[in-house]
């Protein structure tokens, strides 16, 4: 096996547009959480983000438009399981995952006149001088715009987390609804803003997979991305720039099994491919395992229905 | 000129109606006592006052304009402010976050935290800005809410049940403050039923039973008993004398240890304590000392060393809450909704939950429902459990009325040793005495009882011995004739170490 | 105004009547986007809801795709009511399938009707292992149950695409990805002559009885129930919280694993990459469907199995697209969590009152 016929540059900076579609649904995933509300269906939101996105690219020629379009479709279709769980007061786990298997379903039944075609290209970053530096230049300054957006939005996040008041009030609503209520906060409208934030992110993160990586529509394309970012955001505490680590490190493993595969490296493929999985088993065992501390870092409120009283 | 004019209130909730016309008015710089049993309307009363319910009829006069808030940040704008019961605070906030999320306009962080040093000095309520409210004791985190309600200069101050949580010596402390803040013109309604503080602290009273206003009058002029009649509308009834005469020790507990598993929960530090047969122990002290954790390892529910609880010689700090109640260990907890029993199931079925092996309602690993049912029904009928039958859901009952299913439960179990606690915790003063009364007769046949209650009255009227849990350690238990309340407070302090100095002195 | 008013005692006529208005509501929904999707609404709904009756082949087939469904979903249950949330039996499905097939492989060309029951058992205790995996992680580090057994999905699929273009690969294959064909001795018996409704389905049948008398005689059924509705007082009465959540898990993993089994020795005959059709998945909106009892899933079950044979049927005479009914399936899931709020809730008009 050669491992010279490695760049290490271009390792890194595949690693890094592998780990965006991540970073974007985990960031979203993370505000949503962080309001007490603990939205399962990730996968189903990303995968219909990825074909609104794609559709909408490909009929008006344009990327961004297809961008826009992707936030607001994951962020209407997140916000079925708004309503079920905020106002029915559905349960939260069965409801996301049935958000998971209609989004799949709607994403396939949509996406089928668009296999095979190949979207409008995405612009890259492009700046006199410092894209063409010397390894410096590929390392950051030349991908395309959406990953610097991903880095903002997280820097974005905590700022609002940990800053604003806004933010404040997000998170005493995830902590305690019932002492949020009763000090006039309204615990319900917040909650669907942050599910709806949730699914704009994680139909980004779709987008930026069928638009920018791939780039191309294939059924079931995000194959498990959007339970990886469930898994990254307890990998992360709760934290953002914890996020951004999580979800660099998935990239990390992700590219570097698919370049073990392209090496010819003599496991079969298949054993490779499972690396990203079992990789999550591994870190939520060992995220997991300190109990009081998990226990002290998720949002008191996580999971638990709100009804108010009179 | 009159402050608040309340004018007949009336606010229907399904099957009941929790406020019936209320009317009276509050004057500005009165403390205005809010009387009444649990369920007579009070905290819906308050809560209309303060924007989180709307009135179904009847209307509302702040300094003579009309007010009719939507929502308590309209309430507070007004001058309204509100001091929980069960706190509105977030334990992973800090002191200066949680007291920024109760105002309208609050200002920049630093000049915040200046400004909640300032308050709390000059109302002798020390707190740090920067502390995180999960750290706090209950007495702390009830300064934050009062900071919080200061720092809005209210006109009017409405505390629900403020002292059920506090030690003596921070009533005192809190009594000075209101006393201070009625002085300087802000009008208190202070809603409690322990009638020897509103006739203190209290200069006028309205008594609310059934959602209704059924008496004014000036505290200071009525005796306790008087009070307590206004608002149960009938004679009470006295406990009758118990004469005491322990046997063998049953239950002993030694040198207990138990680190707490939850975020801002209390380790247990070496508790020991013994209690004999026909004894009741009394075990004292604010919430959040260790009750919990105490109770999860006499439950049998957190495992401790083997050695450190002993039933009838025998050691059992391992053994599982199913196996210590074939021993004769039977337990109450405090919550009586998901723990106790189980909300949606039956009283038939929540009987098998503590019935089944002492009571044998299983056989070959199958339910015996004909027994079960029986079971059930025999605590219905003992207990007097108003209920239109055992197939009847727990949720469905009125929260007196499952206590003494769940207290029934247990006691007619025959336990060797019997662990309640919080026994009559949010139940009506009816089914409290009877709950009581059902503990004692216990004890009088023999059984070993622990009651672990804030409430100091309740421990007071039936333990034989008395201790009080502070900082999850135990002070030394000693006869509870001729303690007095001083020395009570000085225990729940935390003054454990004084305590037996004295004790040795 | 529409307002929620908590119900004293949950509803049990609702707890009955919100599947079937769910199905309803599925059917005019589905309808609205069949027409969207320029099909006759009404001829679609016929070809998936009535037409399978109509023929008896089609009416067998409603057995070979419900048997798995419901074998699942029963395991299902158990986990779902005690809060257990095992959303892997796609992969448990898969590895019951690769260790009855491996075990029925490995003794070709032998003879016996012994093959079978241990190919039952050897396919039982695979589904079984992969499910103690999340079980042992939640028992032991507090893992989440819903993350590892989805994430152990992938992991089997990868793993049978490899073992059947690998170890298991027939011989004989032209190096297709795939294993030979099972013996005679090696494949499930036929119960009704001229259809594809083999013995699992009996299997299913009995799974259905016996967790009805587990959950309504049984200490252990009592137990699941008390754990899922009130944690804190399943502890107090002194269940073992681990030891539910690995029968909980274990058996819905075993029952997985045999409805691997099963349709690997049955409909299929092979080991093949394809086998997972998603049944593990479907299995999670039939347990709900049937409200987690046991008679409700075999109703479930059969309304779910009409949706994928009269989905096909569609597939074929209207090119309605497959993954319509994916769709189809994720609303009727909708729409039941979007009614279970009438069992424990009362709506309420509201007037508006002035003060």
């Amino acid at each position: 096996m050669d491992f010279s016929a490695l760049n290490p540059i271009a390792l890194v900076a595949s690693l890094v547009v592998a780990a965006t579609p991540l970073l974007f649904a985990a960031l979203g995933e993370l505000v949503t959480e962080k309001s007490g509300v603990l939205n399962l269906g990730v996968e189903g939101m990303m995968i219909f983000g990825a074909i609104c996105g794609f559709a909408i690219s490909v009929e008006s020629g344009s990327p961004w438009l297809g961008l826009v379009a992707a936030a607001i479709g994951g962020a209407l279709i997140s916000l079925i399981f708004g309503v079920l769980t905020q106002v029915l007061l559905s349960n939260q786990v069965a409801t996301g995952l049935a958000l998971t298997m209609f989004g799949l379903g709607l994403a396939a039944l949509i996406g089928q006149p668009y296999a095979g075609i190949k979207p409008p290209s995405f612009p890259k970053l492009d700046l006199p001088v410092l894209s063409d530096l010397p390894v410096i230049g590929p390392l950051l300054f030349q991908y395309d715009y959406m990953v610097y957006v991903s880095l903002a939005l997280t820097v974005g996040i905590w700022l609002f987390l940990t800053r604003s008041r806004a933010g404040l009030v997000l998170r005493a609503v995830g902590e305690n609804h019932d002492a949020a209520h009763s000090l006039g906060y309204n615990v319900i409208l917040i909650r669907l803003a942050a599910i709806a934030f949730g699914g704009a992110c994680a139909g980004l993160g779709g987008a930026y997979l069928s638009l920018i990586r791939v780039p191309q529509w294939t059924e079931g394309m995000t194959a498990g991305a959007g339970w990886i970012a469930l898994a990254i955001v307890v990998f992360a505490s709760w934290k953002p720039w914890r996020v951004l680590l999580g979800a660099y490190l998935f990239g990390g493993v992700t590219i570097l099994q698919l370049n073990l595969q392209a090496l010819g490296i003599s496991i079969q493929s298949q054993y490779l491919s499972m690396t990203p999985y079992l990789v999550t088993i591994i870190v939520l065992v060992i995220m997991s395992a300190d109990r009081s501390r998990a226990a002290l870092n998720a949002p008191a409120s996580l999971g638990r229905v709100f009804h108010k009283t009179g | 000129m009159t402050l608040l004019t309340i004018e007949g209130l009336t606010k229907a909730y399904p099957g009941v109606l929790a406020n019936d016309h209320v009317s009276f008015t509050i004057e500005p710089g009165e403390i205005h006592a809010l009387l009444g049993e649990n369920g007579a309307g009070k905290s819906t009363l308050v809560k209309m006052i303060y924007g989180l319910v709307r009135p179904d009829s009847g209307r509302m006069a702040l300094h003579g304009h009309p007010f009719a808030p939507h929502k308590p940040g309209e309430a507070r704008a007004a001058g309204v402010s509100m001091v929980f019961q069960h706190f509105s605070l977030f334990e992973a906030l800090t002191v200066a976050e949680n007291i920024t999320l109760g105002m309208e306009n609050a200002p920049p962080r630093a000049e915040l935290s200046a400004r909640i040093r300032d308050v709390s000095q000059e109302y002798g309520l020390p707190l740090d800005p920067d502390r995180l409210v999960g750290d706090l004791s209950v007495g702390e985190r009830q300064r934050v809410e009062i900071v919080r309600c200061l720092l809005q200069n209210p006109r009017l101050l409405i505390m629900d049940e403020p002292t059920s949580v506090l030690t003596p010596q921070e009533v005192d402390t809190l009594f000075q403050t209101l006393r201070k803040l009625s002085a300087e013109g802000v009008a208190i309604l202070y809603i409690s039923h322990k009638l020897d503080e509103i006739r203190t602290l209290c200069q006028r009273a309205t008594v609310l039973r059934g959602g209704k206003v059924v008496a004014e009058c000036t505290p200071a002029d009525e005796t306790a008993r008087s009070l307590a009649e206004m608002m149960i509308g009938g004679e009470l009834a006295m406990p009758k004398a118990r004469s005491f005469s322990p046997g063998e020790p049953i239950l002993r507990v030694m040198e207990l240890s138990l680190p707490s598993q939850t975020p801002f929960g209390t380790d247990l530090d070496r508790i020991t304590f013994q209690v004999r047969a026909g004894e009741i122990l009394g075990i004292g002290g604010v919430a959040g000392n260790g009750q919990d954790e105490l109770m999860a390892a006499l439950t049998g529910e957190r495992a401790v060393a083997e050695e450190m609880i002993v039933l009838s010689g025998r050691h059992i700090g391992r053994t599982g809450p199913d196996r210590r109640r074939i021993l004769g260990l039977l337990t109450a907890p405090e919550q009586r909704l998901g723990h106790a029993a189980a909300p949606a199931m039956s009283l038939t079925e929540n009987a098998f939950l503590t019935g089944r092996s002492r009571q044998k309602l299983d056989s070959l690993g199958f339910v015996n429902r004909e027994s079960t049912r029986s079971f059930a029904r025999a605590i219905i009928e003992r207990f007097d459990v108003r209920t239109p039958g055992a197939a009847t859901p727990a949720q469905a009952l009125s929260g007196g009325n499952l206590q003494k299913y769940v207290i029934g439960r247990e006691v007619l179990q025959k336990p060797a040793a019997l662990v309640v606690n919080q026994p009559t915790w949010g139940v009506d003063a009816a089914a409290a005495a009877a709950i009581r009364q059902s503990i004692r007769d216990l004890a009088a046949q023999g059984s070993a009882v622990v009651v672990i209650s804030q409430d100091l009255d309740e421990l007071m009227e039936i333990s034989d011995t008395f201790a009080v849990l502070a900082g999850g350690a135990l002070s030394v238990p000693q006869p509870a004739a001729g303690l007095s309340v001083e020395k009570i407070g000085l225990m729940m302090g935390g003054n454990l170490a004084e305590e037996a100095d004295h004790a040795e002195a | 105004m529409l307002r929620l008013e908590p119900r004293r005692r949950p509803s049990k006529l609702m707890l009955g009547l919100t599947p079937v208005l769910a199905v309803i509501a599925t059917m005019i929904a589905g309808g609205i986007l069949f027409a969207i999707l320029g099909k006759n609404p009404v001829e679609a709904i016929r070809i998936i809801f009535i037409d399978p009756f109509l023929d008896p082949f089609s009416r067998t087939e409603l057995l070979v795709k419900g048997a798995p469904l419901v074998l699942i979903a029963i395991g299902l249950s158990l986990g779902f009511r005690a809060n257990i949330w095992n959303i892997g039996a796609e992969g448990q499905f898969v590895i019951g399938a690769l260790a009855g097939g491996a075990t029925g492989l490995a003794f070709y060309p032998m003879e016996g009707i012994w093959i079978l029951p241990v190919m039952a058992i050897a396919g039982a205790a695979g589904g079984f292992a992969w499910a103690m995996i999340p079980a042992f992680l939640k028992i032991r580090f507090n893992a989440n149950e819903i993350l590892v057994s989805l994430m152990l999905v992938y992991v089997a699929i990868l793993l049978l695409s490899a073992l059947v273009s690998g170890p298991l690969r027939d011989p004989d294959g032209f190096n297709f990805p795939e294993s030979r064909l099972f013996h005679d001795s090696a494949t499930l018996p036929i119960i009704i002559s001229g259809s594809r409704a083999h013995a699992g389905v009996l299997v299913a049948l009995a799974s259905v009885v016996i967790a009805y008398v587990l959950l309504n005689r049984h200490v252990l059924g009592y137990q699941i129930k008390l754990t899922g509705q009130a944690p804190k007082a399943a502890a107090f009465a002194g269940v073992n919280a681990n030891r539910i959540i690995a029968i909980c898990l274990g058996t819905s993993g075993a029952l997985a694993g045999l409805a691997g089994m099963f349709e690997a020795a049955g409909p299929v005959g092979q080991l093949v990459p394809a086998l997972p059709v998603g049944y593990g998945f479907t299995a999670i909106i039939v347990a709900f469907l049937g409200r987690l009892n046991p008679i409700g899933i075999l109703l479930a079950g059969g309304v779910m199995a009409l949706t994928y044979i009269g989905g096909e049927t569609a597939q074929l005479t209207l090119s309605l697209p497959a993954a319509a009914i994916s769709v189809f399936q994720g609303m009727l899931l909708f729409f039941l969590l979007a009614m279970d709020i009438l069992i424990t809730y009362r709506v309420r008009i509201r007037r508006t009152e002035v003060a």
